[in-house]
């Protein structure tokens, strides 16, 4: 029973952390069907903003519990500054070229900001466990566990509904799931559709800071962090089918946990289980868990 | 008859290129036979991005190709170097069958997403298998060429030989399958598949084949880098190598048979200049190159030089 618990809550914090990772990617992906690249050249940055400014925080002694509110909003607006740009000047001109082009240039945008951050932060790693060890540790039965883990779930959950939320109750919301429909009515009807891509990016790319920037505190922040993410998140996205909130989120859930039951019962499958599963579960369903039917082109 | 006048001229690069050999550096040998390798895993590409896919996972073939070779001279003690490349031929050719048999159904970014899972999941095997030295890899011993055992001094200009003989054939057979009526039908495919199901061709059989051919050719260099390096390790198959390949197409374009080699030799240098230069900002550096060649030269090195020759199209 014991054990049953534990897999349970390592598999929650992973699942949490697989799901603020690939939720960006997939709204991105959803709206203007770019599949990015640099998605976890985001984290890094957002990693990297909020190890910078969690140094400086603790280092003048500022309230600590409004750290959190800090990282929070240091990690979004460093997505929300860097992603707009680059789709505006970098991705924009292109979109009259194929999907595969568009995914080439994030590509490359990709091996431009591991080098830009490592420019910007140099190659030793950081390390800022002060939030981490801030919120102390709560029992399940006789393990014991970092309170981070809460927030971490807390966190995705957040994000989560206020995906949803955002989606549905909005008038944003309307516009991104009318240009979702169709891209060129919703121009004509007089939606900014420009406006919408370019807000768009910038949230989804602040959704991939946000997860770096709250993971920052349990790793060191080193060169390197996105490649793992990148492919992580891809696999979740495309096992829940790209551009789907709840497929993500259901993706997450199942992916988490069983990594966590392959950790303590063969840890040797550790590594690939994930990518196991995408594979399995695309034989049976090509375009992912949720996915919609796509028109055929004559 | 255009079509021998590129195998011909490619031909004729690479004899120039072995008659000079006494006069290129030991490293420079090096280069020149992993930018020979890297081109024929990238031949395969083509083949994919003619009909309009893009795989991030040949980094599979290519490491199985090199496991295969690693493991035949290790445990069963194949010295000669042409049974090696074809073990690892068939070896990379039954495999990319087998999962061919699933990935000619996808398209467009599925088709690029469950060949780099695939992938994933080899390098996942491969750094958690102890006995094959786990992320490590290991070392592959020297090999004979027909019985002929090179020195030292001779091993380098004899591997780049055997891969300039190999890219040499890939280059013809590559160039006969595009005239063939299944080569014509890639861009068909990329165009319009449902068209070309309607006139009785099947995109999935097509699309089948060119994998295996991508799985063969990518064999084949990883066997080839095996030897050539004398050490094989699992970060072959991480998808960050599947990458250099995409970026490999990209760079030579798809315009004819020999433009992965061009784009090979162009990612070459740039990655050794770039590396030696400045090795903390190389990936910058090709990055840079990447999007620059998509902005002002979106058909690759080749389109430049055929529009220096005057070619009208």
């Amino acid at each position: 029973m014991s054990q049953f618990l534990v897999i349970l809550i390592d598999g929650m914090n992973y699942s949490a952390w697989l799901f603020l990772s690939a939720v960006g990617l997939t709204l991105i992906y959803g709206v203007m069907k770019i599949l990015n690249v640099a998605h976890g050249s985001f984290y890094s940055l957002g990693a990297y903003v909020a190890a910078s400014v969690m140094g400086y925080w603790f280092a003048n002694d500022y309230p600590p519990y409004w750290s959190f509110v800090a990282l929070a909003i240091s990690a979004f607006v460093a997505g929300f500054i860097v992603g707009p740009l680059l789709e505006r000047f970098m991705l924009r001109p292109q979109y009259d070229k194929d999907e595969v082009v568009i995914l080439l240039i994030t590509y490359g945008l990709f091996l431009i900001l591991e080098d830009v951050i490592k420019m910007i932060w140099g190659v030793d790693p950081y390390f800022v466990s002060e939030p981490y060890e801030l919120l102390d540790m709560f029992e399940v039965g006789d393990m014991i566990y970092p309170r981070y883990y809460l927030l971490m779930v807390g966190l995705a959950v957040t994000v989560g509904l206020g995906l949803l939320f955002l989606l549905k109750k909005t008038k944003f919301g309307r516009l991104l799931v009318a240009v979702i429909h169709d891209r060129e009515i919703s121009a004509a009807m007089g939606v900014n559709v420009g406006l919408v891509f370019a807000i768009t990016f910038g949230l989804g790319c602040s959704l991939a800071a946000l997860a770096g920037g709250f993971t920052a505190p349990t790793i060191s922040v080193s060169p390197g962090l996105g490649v793992e993410v990148i492919v992580l998140s891809f696999a979740v996205v495309v096992t829940g089918g790209l551009g789907s909130l709840p497929g993500v989120a259901l993706a997450s859930i199942f992916m988490g946990l069983l990594r966590s039951v392959c950790v303590h019962f063969a840890p040797q499958f550790e590594l690939f289980v994930i990518f196991t599963v995408m594979a399995m579960v695309l034989t049976f369903r090509p375009r992912g868990l949720f996915s919609l039917a796509e028109a055929r082109k004559i | 008859m255009s079509a021998d006048k590129t195998v011909i001229r490619f031909a004729g690069f690479l004899l120039a290129l072995l008659l000079c050999a006494s006069f290129i550096p030991q490293w420079g040998l090096f280069m020149l036979t992993i930018v020979l390798a890297n081109g024929l895993v990238v031949l395969g590409c083509l083949l994919f991005l003619r009909a309009g896919l893009v795989s991030f996972g040949q980094a599979l073939y290519f490491c199985f190709g090199a496991y295969t070779t690693g493991l035949a001279a290790n445990f069963l003690n194949v010295t000669d170097v042409f049974l090696l490349l074809l073990m690892s031929a068939v070896t990379s050719g039954i495999m990319a069958w087998l999962l061919g048999v699933l990935l000619s159904k996808y398209r467009a970014i599925f088709f690029g997403l469950l060949s780099m899972a695939f992938s994933m999941i080899l390098y996942g095997l491969l750094a958690k298998t102890e006995s094959l030295g786990s992320t490590d890899g290991f070392n592959v011993p020297a090999v004979t060429i027909l019985g002929y055992e090179p020195s030292s001094e001779s091993v380098r200009v004899s591997i780049l030989a055997v891969a300039a003989l190999l890219a040499l054939l890939a280059v013809s057979f590559g160039q006969a399958f595009l005239k063939s009526p299944m080569g014509l039908l890639l861009t068909a495919i990329r165009d319009n598949e449902i068209r070309v199901e309607y006139m009785g061709a099947s995109a999935q059989k097509t699309i089948h084949t060119i994998y295996v051919i991508g799985g063969v050719f990518a064999g084949l260099a990883g066997s080839i880098v095996a030897v050539s390096v004398g050490h094989i390790d699992p970060t072959m198959a991480v998808w960050t190598t599947s990458g250099e390949f995409v970026f490999i197409t990209i760079m030579g374009g798809i315009g004819s048979v020999i433009a992965p080699f061009l784009g090979a030799l162009a990612f070459g240098i740039i990655h050794t200049v770039a590396f030696s230069e400045s090795p903390n900002t190389w990936q910058l550096v090709l990055g840079t190159a990447l999007i620059g060649i998509i902005y002002i030269l979106p058909d690759g090195l080749w389109s430049l030089l055929s529009r220096l020759r005057g070619d009208k199209k």
